[in-house]
């Protein structure tokens, strides 16, 4: 049973020169999928077309008995508060509070006068303060988010997502504007937090290591087409050259 | 900041501290105390208010058709002695106000007193309307542009001394202390550290206080300080609303020429 | 061109650079002229000016009508901020290129030019003539001019709000104004204050000058005054409102530091 089943997917930004050809991808019900791939490769279209932060212009993308991509308006929103995100440059809304960060993940839950007045329910309040513990950032909820350091962010980025209590949760290079010991950090939690809550993670990723490491499955891309789908250990040289092509970065 | 608040287990989150929630809460007070006291006094006449549309309409009425053949030789001289004022004004309020503006900041004048007297001059030059300085210079050099030029200049003052000072005062201090180094005075530290640094600032807020100024010299002619406002004003007295309609046109005209150039040269030089 | 730089070379300023200083100069000199500029005619003014100084002293502030003007003028000032800012935020909402589609943000623009390109006391004497003397005509006049600044200010504001943090809201699955709430407002509510304080202060500034035409507050009293050569008396008004907009800066910081 998949969680996430995406059809021929297509996108073309402009006509006739398309990012994403044919893409077909089901994704389990659980565990890390990881798509690796040049950049430019449609990774990260990919990934905004599934809540459809940007639209595709052919394919299906089922998610809970739903087409996403026949979507809009009300039913999207809805579909949208399923789906957890989490960005490469973190997102925030650097003014507000880490708290408030986190409780904009109720945003879909909520009318917009109670956000005005940021009266959020107490159960919604309580587990946001849970989810601050579990990334260890429980003494910053009043801190401003724009004071806190890039691991920091990206810590309430995936309270943030997890606050949707999600079906699925998305990472668009997560870990790309971050030290390697923070981004091995952020990754790890988000594999606990997600085997906690039995979500599914789809995560862009540019460092194979790292991709290897914590996926249990790998995606390889390359000029908008999926050129390899499987275990991290069937992803050899070969494969590798096949996905990012050259082969003076590779190690013997 | 203690919001972790478990009186019954269970964490309470409120958005502001007390203090800030005072602070705040103050503010707002004093705003709608302010307003209520402000509508309460302020004498709105309910019939005068009811009329206004049928005014406005009648008013608009009597603007149509547009006077064009007022346009020559009326209103084009008035138009072109506009822009012309508003330039003399904005060059000689710069003179005026790049020193003083010197003066007031506190990195490249590091006397207190000569800062808190620049200070002053820059705000009280500003806080007196362009029109009051107007009257005082048609008093002294009679009706016309020149009491026109003077008038908006002066006003200019403070704007362009405040804003230049507030740009030299974000000026790097690293170059600074290498002109220190080499045992330059007070003096040549602003000709070769703080005026070059602070030449962009100089740019914007000439252009900006340009613009400004060309709508500033469209009111003038009301106390007979020269620009199309004389003009403006003559047609008001004499009713002749066709003519009224021209003339806002023509300044409206201007005005948006003006702001089109502004925003262009900006691009270009900043 | 020889390969060597001389001195001179290289501290000439370039032939472009000279024309346009050049042009300026002319400029200069062609714009006074037309201005009527002459020395005789500023020695006879500093005379008058000086006479005019000696007038003002010593500045009389004992006419009991100093104070209900100073107020009336206050008072246009709060109530023209007030209506000029409700108005101001729709029409910048309106005229923000990327919240709304282009027609509808070009209207808004439409609107915003058009109430900044008359100074407050043109439309001052238009709302004289619609709605009769008095303190009213005033209060419209600098709503009006409100409209404009504030609409300009906050549209471009709107305008560069980072679009990653709207993303990263929408994800989620908010509303429209849920958006607005969390990802627009809380981006621009702090240039939003500082410029309805300084609009605040022009208010105050402007409504001492909309009196000149009949629109209320101390500017008719000033105007008056000066029409009776009162010179006194005038110096005492003058004084007064430069103490009134001093305070006003003053609160203007307080305001400020409150919403940080």
């Amino acid at each position: 049973m998949s969680a996430l089943s995406i059809r021929g997917l297509a996108k073309e930004y402009v006509r006739g020169k398309p990012v994403l050809r044919d893409v077909s991808l089901d994704v389990a019900a659980a565990g890390i999928t990881a798509i690796i791939g040049p950049s430019g490769t449609g990774k990260s279209t990919l990934i905004r077309c599934i809540n459809r932060l940007i639209d595709p212009t052919a394919g299906e993308i089922l998610f809970e008995d739903q087409d996403l991509a026949r979507l809009s308006g009300r039913a999207l929103r809805l579909a949208r508060r399923r789906i957890g995100m989490v960005f490469q440059e973190y997102n925030l809304v650097e003014r507000l509070t880490v708290m408030e960060n986190v409780l904009s993940g109720r945003l879909g839950y909520v009318s917009a006068w109670t956000a005005w007045r940021r009266t959020f329910p107490e159960a919604d309040v309580a587990r946001a303060f849970h989810l601050l513990e579990r990334v260890g950032l429980a003494d910053f909820a009043r801190r401003r988010a724009d004071e806190l350091s890039g691991g920091q962010r990206q810590r309430v980025g995936i309270a943030r997502a997890l606050m949707q209590a999600p079906g699925l949760l998305l990472a668009d290079e997560p870990t790309s504007s971050l030290d390697p010991k923070t981004s091995v950090e952020i990754m790890e939690l988000m594999r606990d937090l997600a085997a906690e809550s039995g979500v599914p993670v789809i995560v862009n990723i540019h460092q194979v290591d790292l991709a290897r490491r914590f996926a249990g499955r790998m995606v390889g891309m390359s000029g908008g087409r999926i050129v390899y789908d499987g275990a991290p250990e069937g992803l050899g040289n070969a494969e590798l050259k096949a996905i990012y092509g050259g082969e003076s970065w590779l190690s013997p | 900041m203690s919001l972790v608040a478990t009186t019954e287990g269970a964490r309470r989150w409120v958005r502001f501290t007390p203090a800030e929630r005072m602070a705040r809460f103050a503010v707002y007070l004093a705003g709608v105390a302010a307003i209520v006291w402000s509508a309460r006094t302020i004498e709105i006449i309910p019939e005068f208010l009811l009329d206004a549309p049928e005014q406005v309409a009648d008013m608009g009425s009597r603007m149509w058709p547009i006077d064009w053949r007022h346009f020559w030789p009326e209103v084009w001289p008035a138009l072109i002695e506009t822009p012309h004022i508003a330039a003399m004004a904005t060059l000689l309020g710069l003179a005026m106000g790049i020193p003083i503006g010197f003066l007031a900041a506190r990195n490249a004048t590091p006397v207190p007193w000569l800062n808190h007297l620049a200070r002053f001059i820059l705000v009280a030059t500003r806080s007196i309307p362009t029109l009051i300085w107007a009257l005082f210079f048609v008093a002294m050099f009679g009706p016309g542009p020149l009491a026109g030029a003077l008038a908006i200049a002066f006003h200019s003052v403070g704007f362009i001394g405040k804003m230049f000072s507030e740009g030299v005062e974000e000026a790097a201090r690293g170059p600074i202390e290498a002109l220190t180094a080499t045992g330059a005075t007070p003096m040549q530290k602003i000709v070769m550290g703080y005026w070059p640094m602070a030449l962009p600032t100089f740019w914007s807020v000439a252009l900006f206080r340009w613009d400004i100024n060309v709508r500033e010299s469209a009111v003038l002619g009301l106390v007979g300080a020269g620009g199309i406002g004389v003009a403006l004003n003559s047609a008001i007295d004499l009713i002749q609303w066709d003519r009224v309609a021209l003339i806002l046109l023509t300044i409206f005209v201007v005005v948006v020429v003006i702001e089109w150039l502004v925003t262009r040269i900006r691009e270009r030089v900043i | 061109m020889s390969a060597t730089v001389t001195r001179d070379d290289f501290f000439a300023p370039s032939i472009g650079r000279r024309l346009i200083y050049a042009g300026l100069i002319v400029y200069v000199v062609y714009a006074a002229a037309t201005l009527g500029l002459s020395l005789e005619r500023i020695e006879r003014g500093i005379g008058y000016g000086a006479r005019f100084l000696a007038g003002f002293f010593p500045p009389d502030f004992t006419k009991s009508d100093i104070l209900p003007g100073l107020l009336e003028s206050l008072q246009i000032a709060f109530l023209s901020s007030l209506f000029g800012t409700l108005l101001a935020i729709p029409v910048a909402l309106v005229s923000a290129r990327n919240l709304m589609p282009r027609v509808v943000s070009w209207s808004g623009r439409l609107i915003i030019t058009f109430c900044r390109s008359f100074h407050p006391v043109i439309i001052a004497i238009i709302a004289v003539k619609a709605i009769g003397f008095g303190a009213a005509a005033g209060v419209v006049a600098l709503t009006i001019a409100s409209v404009g600044f504030v609409g300009k200010l906050l549209a471009e504001a709107i305008e560069e709000i980072s679009e990653k943090q709207i993303e990263a809201v929408r994800a989620t699955g908010a509303s429209f104004m849920g958006v607005i709430v969390f990802g627009v407002i809380p981006q621009v509510v702090n240039r939003f204050i500082g410029f309805v304080a300084y609009e605040t202060d022009a208010n105050l500034r402007n409504s001492t000058m909309v009196g000149v035409v009949g629109a209320g507050g101390i500017g008719g009293t000033l105007f008056s005054a000066f029409q009776r050569f009162d010179y006194d008396f005038v110096a005492g008004i003058v004084i007064c409102i430069i103490a009134l907009v001093m305070v006003g800066e003053v609160l203007q910081l307080v305001v400020k530091r409150v919403f940080r």
